[in-house]
């Protein structure tokens, strides 16, 4: 489903953290992006949402070369994104209205898109039907990012991009939320690309797990991972010695 | 904010403590002019009698007239200002261009334009909104600005995802942020208004309070009616600023949530 060909990437006046890197993701796979600070994990979140643009190379989702936001594509952020002005709902109804705003155009909204305001059946879904005409200020962190996650599932999209979407919650809300993303994932058929900088996470999350090292990334390191998802896989042993050699890893590359 | 918070987001409160300020400030007044004891400073409860009788005899016309110029001055400035300051504080490259300009001109006081504005556009009421317009005008480019150019940029990338272009980030990002920075500049900037408005009405107008204050002030000597008139400005400002705190109460709910 997404394919990097010989992709280059840096920002202005600094080395490339991206150096013709060459990556594929097939559809309904569950990946984690997982490496320290600055060894552009979340710069490559950006490229694949549109966000960023390859210095050279090409991004390839679907079968089409990305130029620029892709609509089906959803992105949740750690800081939720979410209008301060704007209540639960009307947070939750914001894709759709941006797209009843452009109509269906192919390029800001899907040609085929079938407007069907699912918003009260995510708000219900995803525990928040109490907190609707809340503002944001007004809910817990857990609360914030559920209403990030309708919003985003409102539009239907078949790729879901996450910027280490937990990491400001306290453990018992992340735990919650990481199994909610795995059911929701299983359950829509979607494509799962998570960025974060926790080993456990990674391991709890990624059936695929793509460790980056200090710029600028040539080759990739994947860790297959098959059991993430599965009851009760984080008390298991296999899930103990995956955190054990990862942690190696990034240890030995920031050594 | 604060204050809704402390007294329970009751406006009821609000309303009765400032009620009970007005009533202490009379009795300070009061209590003024029979210490004074000469006509220039009249009692409140006199005044109160000639403001009432002064209504029927054209001073509500002159309050009309002031209302009229402040808020047109007023709207003026909002429908300019607030675009223009979206459209800079929303690029990068505009704002670079313009910060400049702004930084030089936005301490100038704009009151010393006042007879360069009578000059170029006559001593009519197009000149007196117009200083007003130039008043508001740089208070409200400044705050839009600053509020577009510091949204978060969390809130823009999430909406980009989402599918909006610049035409959307402007109608759902933008434009609400830019509410609370109006109001806020139009509330800063009441007292200046009411002040500029008096100057501007003092030159060769016979409608406007600045004019009916100075005119029973200076050439008839009627004291209460020069208060009546002191009075009716006080109201203006005073009602401009209520309609502001209740213009954001009404668009900007989210501000008094605790």
């Amino acid at each position: 489903m997404i394919y990097t060909h010989d992709l280059t990437f840096g920002y202005p006046h600094h080395a490339p953290l991206f150096q013709d890197f060459n990556w594929q993701v097939q559809r309904g796979e569950m990946w984690a992006i997982l490496g320290s600070s600055g060894c552009g994990k979340t710069s490559l979140l950006y490229l694949l949402a549109g966000l960023h643009v390859p210095t050279s190379g090409r991004i390839e989702i679907d079968g089409e070369s990305l130029l620029r936001p892709r609509p089906r594509t959803g992105l949740i952020l750690q800081d939720y994104g979410l209008l301060p002005w704007a209540t639960v709902r009307q947070n939750a109804e914001l894709g759709l209205q941006v797209r009843d705003f452009y109509g269906p155009d192919g390029k800001h909204t899907p040609k085929n898109f079938q407007a069907e305001n699912k918003v009260p059946y995510w708000l219900e879904r995803l525990g928040l039907s109490a907190v609707a005409d809340k503002f944001p200020t007004q809910l817990s962190g857990g609360q914030r990012q559920r209403t990030a996650i309708a919003r985003t599932l409102a539009v239907q999209p078949d790729l879901l991009l996450m910027d280490e979407p937990f990491s400001s919650l306290d453990a018992v809300t992340r735990e919650d939320l990481q199994n909610l993303t795995l059911s929701l994932c299983k359950e829509q058929n979607l494509t799962l690309v998570m960025v974060t900088h926790a080993i456990e996470e990674a391991a709890a999350l990624g059936q695929k797990i793509l460790l980056l090292d200090t710029a600028p990334n040539q080759a990739t390191r994947i860790f297959d991972n098959p059991q993430a998802g599965q009851p009760d896989y984080r008390s298991s042993q296999a899930y103990h010695d995956l955190c054990q050699t990862l942690w190696r890893e990034m240890r030995h590359e920031t050594a | 904010m604060i204050y809704a918070r402390r007294y329970g987001g009751k406006c009821g409160m609000k309303r009765r403590d400032i009620f009970y300020s007005a009533l202490g400030l009379l009795v300070v007044w009061q209590v003024a002019a029979v210490l004074v004891n000469r006509p220039i400073l009249p009692g409140p409860w006199q005044v109160l009698l000639v403001f009432f009788e002064e209504l029927r005899h054209g001073l509500l016309i002159h309050f009309g007239v002031s209302l009229w110029r402040a808020t047109a001055g007023m709207a003026l400035s909002v429908l300019v200002a607030a675009p223009l300051g979206l459209i800079i504080g929303g690029s990068k490259n505009l704002d670079r261009i313009f910060s400049p300009i702004i930084y030089l001109l936005y301490p100038i006081p704009k009151v010393v334009f006042v007879p360069i504005v009578f000059l170029f556009l006559g001593i009519g009421d197009v000149a007196k909104i117009a200083i007003i317009f130039l008043i508001l005008f740089f208070q409200i480019l400044v705050l839009v600005r600053d509020q577009a150019a510091g949204l978060p940029p969390q809130l823009l990338q999430s909406l980009r995802s989402l599918g909006a272009g610049r035409r959307a980030l402007f109608r759902f990002v933008y434009l609400p942020a830019s509410l609370p920075a109006i109001l806020t500049a139009l509330r800063q900037s009441i007292g200046t208004t009411v002040a500029v408005l008096y100057i501007t009405e003092l030159f060769a107008t016979k409608y406007g309070l600045g004019y009916y204050i100075y005119y029973n002030g200076s050439t008839l000597f009627d004291y209460p009616a020069m208060y009546a008139g002191v009075i009716a400005m006080s109201l203006l400002g005073l009602g401009m600023y209520f309609l502001v705190d209740w213009l954001e109460r009404w668009l900007c709910p989210w501000k008094y949530v605790s």
